[in-house]
């Protein structure tokens, strides 16, 4: 069986609501650059491959409909792009993906922003693409009327995967030729326009930035977030609930072989017996106040079992996990010391890294650009 | 005799744009958009103890005659990406970008400075431009472009709602404490409501206060609009007038404006920018100086630039022989794209004239003239004669400092620092060490107080 591949999700404290409340938390940390430093240089000291930033257009809230008004729940989160673009210089190998709404923003805008934190950190931007129906949110900009059908959000979405992945190609890569003797600094056959035009946005293009390290960022969504068009996105996440479902979802997603990963999103907590695990859930629910639950399936255990878990579902279809610390400041630890040396005592998880981008790292090879003419550089 | 304490100067790195002004057959020059250069330019910077470091934007690539402008340095960086990445290789230098106001939207901005100003600890700095051609907004989701006469009154409330937004946090709503389980002192916190002729939003605004309040604004129009405009909101003014004369005059001018806004004279702070060039002597200088207008001149570029006030497409013209006979096309500009610089010829019939009867008494050729009408260097001189230039034009009340220009990417900033600063510290216009952490600290303006609508807080518990 091929190594796995393992993300984590990071979001304020942790999963858990109650998480910003344990031990080494750092609450009141949260909105520094510090905490967001030391929280990616531990996994990737975990060898992993990379870590994803959640963010949305509007405050967290308990109720998927509308803002809420709780207290005692993290409340506020910085930008993803620029968070991870604050940690690139910090960190080598680790991926960082952002979560970037694409319902209210502008596909030229981000295109030249991921590009720029794949050249920031040479070569190891992605980006997790999301979309928001929340009319609360669709408020924040007062520009459409919410609600929208559910399909639309993915065409709008589909259309700006689309239009951030021909703006990536729209300098070729040798377009900067620096020629003295005729004064150009680029030749400009190999800037292309990208003509795109849709319902909800046209672009003419080229990107203002040149191509990135990768040529093409990491695209990744929760599966469904640009369908139809499923082949727009590099790496889909899934929320299956047991092997089962992993088979049924992986079947039905049919990656063509090589080019696409399939991870499942799995939240846990992790301790070394059984006993521990089960009484710091119960500790943390209790504190919140209620059991907690997720769209996710939620894993309580010891490591070698979420392992055991872990190579069940690769057998079953996945390429990878990504995985959703309960607590930060106590689960990432367990994963990057306890989950990691596990796995990698079953020879199911690298020992070290052995790529320079993402792409690498994902066995993913530097596409050709669309435009380019000339013989394959 | 009394003697007026002597005035601090501030200081400014521009890194260098996708313009003429930049020099990139230069070996020295290195890329524009590799990190190595930013991390080089502004770590040159703040080892020279500089306020900030300034990055300009635009939203589509030039064209001129219907093609790609090639002769320039072409392409850059994400404006926020860049500077948030250089927070971690800085530790107090300000961070500066330009960000337009006609192709975002409030909400989005107004996170994104915020979470700037968290991530860099404090140096956040908003150089806040609008634009008006449908040109660039063909990359965008408005598409359309604004009249000019709405282009001031969309930046004012744009800027007057990223405010209420900054301001929807007052920064004492965390409480953050595990025993009693209150992260949030206010659940309203972020509460929002504006309902204007451009934007009509509400809602909660998601990143609390950040550590300068709000990031240091900047205004770089130079507009009776403009002006006002900056007297009104702005922190400081990217200007344009770097001679003791015109420096003065818009000086006086702009914070003159200030009283009528219910603002101190030391509330705003005039910066223009200057470009430079360094010799071991003045002569030396000077030299320098002519080879460098020459490189920033070619004759290609020079026929480009001519372009710019006849309107119509010169590459026939020999740039070593004489201007053209023929008159400039009358009307919008449809021969230069995406550049700001066509619009300061408001007569080309007049500036034609003008040129001509210049070229015709000096003998110049095409290339000789536009060496001429174009902005040569704003100090060329030994350090000692740059040093005594930029001091007395502060003392002077021309400026209260500078954002310097240089011709080389990354390392143009590299003599200044090393040969102009030190006589500038010698003097004692200028600090020897970070006295603060802040931008705003860095130029001595006050951490703004939050300002709320009246009645707009809601008890906790509702």
């Amino acid at each position: 069986m091929p190594e796995l591949h393992l993300a984590v999700a990071l979001d304020g404290a942790g999963a858990h609501p109650a998480a910003w409340r344990e031990p080494g938390a750092r609450p009141d940390e949260l909105f520094t650059a510090r905490y967001w430093a030391d929280v990616v240089a531990e996994a990737e000291t975990g060898l992993l491959d990379f870590v994803t930033f959640d963010d949305g257009l509007a405050l967290q809230s308990a109720s998927a409909a509308e803002p809420d008004t709780r207290t005692d729940h993290v409340r506020g989160r910085l930008d993803a792009v620029l968070t991870a673009a604050r940690i690139a210089p910090l960190t080598r190998h680790i991926g960082l993906v952002p979560g970037v709404t694409v319902t209210h923003t502008e596909p030229f805008h981000l295109s030249k922003a991921l590009a720029t934190l794949d050249h920031v950190s040479r070569g190891r931007a992605g980006v997790h693409i999301q979309t928001s129906g929340l009319p609360h949110e669709a408020r924040h900009f007062g520009r459409r009327e919410f609600p929208v059908p559910v399909g639309e959000l993915a065409g709008e979405a589909a259309d700006h995967i689309e239009v951030i992945r021909r703006l990536w190609d729209s300098w070729e890569d040798d377009a900067e030729i620096r020629d003295t003797a005729t004064g150009r600094f680029i030749d400009r056959d190999k800037l292309h326009y990208v003509d795109f035009k849709g319902p909800y946005f046209s672009v003419r293009g080229p990107s203002i930035t040149p191509r990135p390290p990768q040529g093409q960022p990491l695209v990744t969504a929760r599966a469904g977030t640009a369908a139809p068009r499923h082949a727009l996105v590099d790496l889909v996440y899934i929320t299956p609930r047991d092997a089962d479902e992993v088979r049924a979802v992986t079947t039905l997603l049919t990656p063509p072989p090589g080019t696409r990963h399939v991870f499942a999103d799995l939240t846990v907590f992790l301790d070394e017996d059984q006993r521990a695990a089960d009484a710091r859930r119960a500790r943390l629910d209790a504190q919140a106040g209620a059991p907690y639950g997720t769209d996710s399936a939620v894993f309580t255990g010891t490591p070698g079992r979420l392992a055991d878990l872990l190579q069940e579902w690769q057998q079953a279809g996945l390429s990878g996990f990504r995985l959703r610390p309960g607590v930060i400041a106590h689960d990432l630890p367990a994963i990057t010391r306890g989950l990691v040396p596990e796995l990698q005592r079953r020879s199911a998880f690298r020992r070290g890294y052995r790529a320079d981008t993402l792409r690498g790292l994902l066995g993913l090879p530097r596409p050709a650009n669309r435009y380019a003419t000339g013989p394959a550089a | 005799m009394s003697t007026k304490p002597l005035k601090q100067i501030h200081l400014a790195a521009h890194f260098p744009g996708v313009n003429n002004t930049t020099v990139w057959s230069d070996p020295a020059a290195g890329s524009h958009i590799d990190f190595d250069s930013f991390v080089h330019f502004a770590q040159t910077a703040e080892r020279a103890k500089f306020d900030f470091l300034f990055l300009a934007e635009g939203l589509r690539l030039r064209e001129q005659g219907g093609k790609i402008y090639d002769l320039d340095v072409v392409g850059r960086p994400d404006t926020f990406t860049v500077l948030a990445a250089l927070a971690a290789v800085t530790e107090h230098l300000g961070l500066t970008g330009t960000i337009n106001s006609t192709f975002n939207e409030p909400y989005e901005v107004a996170r994104q400075f915020a979470s700037l100003d968290h991530l860099t600890g404090g140096r956040a700095a908003w150089n806040v431009v609008t634009s008006w051609d449908a040109f660039t907004g063909e990359n965008f989701r408005r598409g359309g472009f604004l009249p000019r006469n709405e282009r001031y009154t969309r930046a004012r409330e744009f800027l007057e709602t990223a405010t209420e937004l900054f301001d929807s946090w007052d920064g004492t709503e965390i409480a953050a404490d595990p025993v009693t389980g209150v992260f949030l002192r206010d659940a309203r916190a972020g509460a929002f409501a504006h309902h204007g002729r451009h934007f009509d939003i509400e809602g909660r605004f998601n990143v609390p206060r950040s550590p300068q309040g709000r990031p240091v604004v900047f205004q770089a129009g130079d507009s009776d609009e403009g002006r006002e405009f900056a007297a009104a909101r702005a922190d400081a003014v990217f200007g344009r007038h770097a001679t003791l004369q015109e420096g003065r005059a818009f000086y006086a001018d702009v914070k003159g404006r200030l009283a009528r806004h219910g603002r101190r004279h030391e509330d705003l702070k005039i910066l223009p920018a200057a470009t430079f060039v360094l010799g071991d002597t003045d002569a030396e200088a000077r030299e320098l100086a002519h080879e460098v207008r020459r490189l920033q001149v070619s004759g290609q570029t020079a026929i480009k630039y001519l372009e710019h006030v006849w309107n119509r497409d010169l590459s026939g013209h020999d740039p070593d022989g004489p201007l053209p006979a023929t008159d400039p096309v009358p009307g919008e500009n449809t021969v230069a794209l995406g550049r700001a610089s066509v619009r300061q010829f408001r007569d080309p019939l007049a500036t034609a004239r003008e040129w001509r009867a210049l070229a015709e008494a000096k003998n110049l050729s095409i290339r000789e003239l536009v060496i001429a009408v174009t902005a040569r260097q704003t100090f060329v001189g030994s350090a000692a004669t740059v040093a005594g230039a930029i001091d007395t034009l502060v003392q002077a009340d021309a400026a209260d400092g500078f954002i310097l220009v240089p011709h080389l990417t990354p390392g143009g900033l590299d003599v200044f620092a090393d040969t102009v600063v030190p006589l500038l510290q010698e003097r004692g216009v200028f600090r020897t060490e970070y006295t603060g952490s802040t931008l705003r600290e860095h130029l001595g303006l006050a951490v703004p107080q939050p300002v709320r609508p009246a009645g707009d807080r809601q008890p906790a518990a509702r």
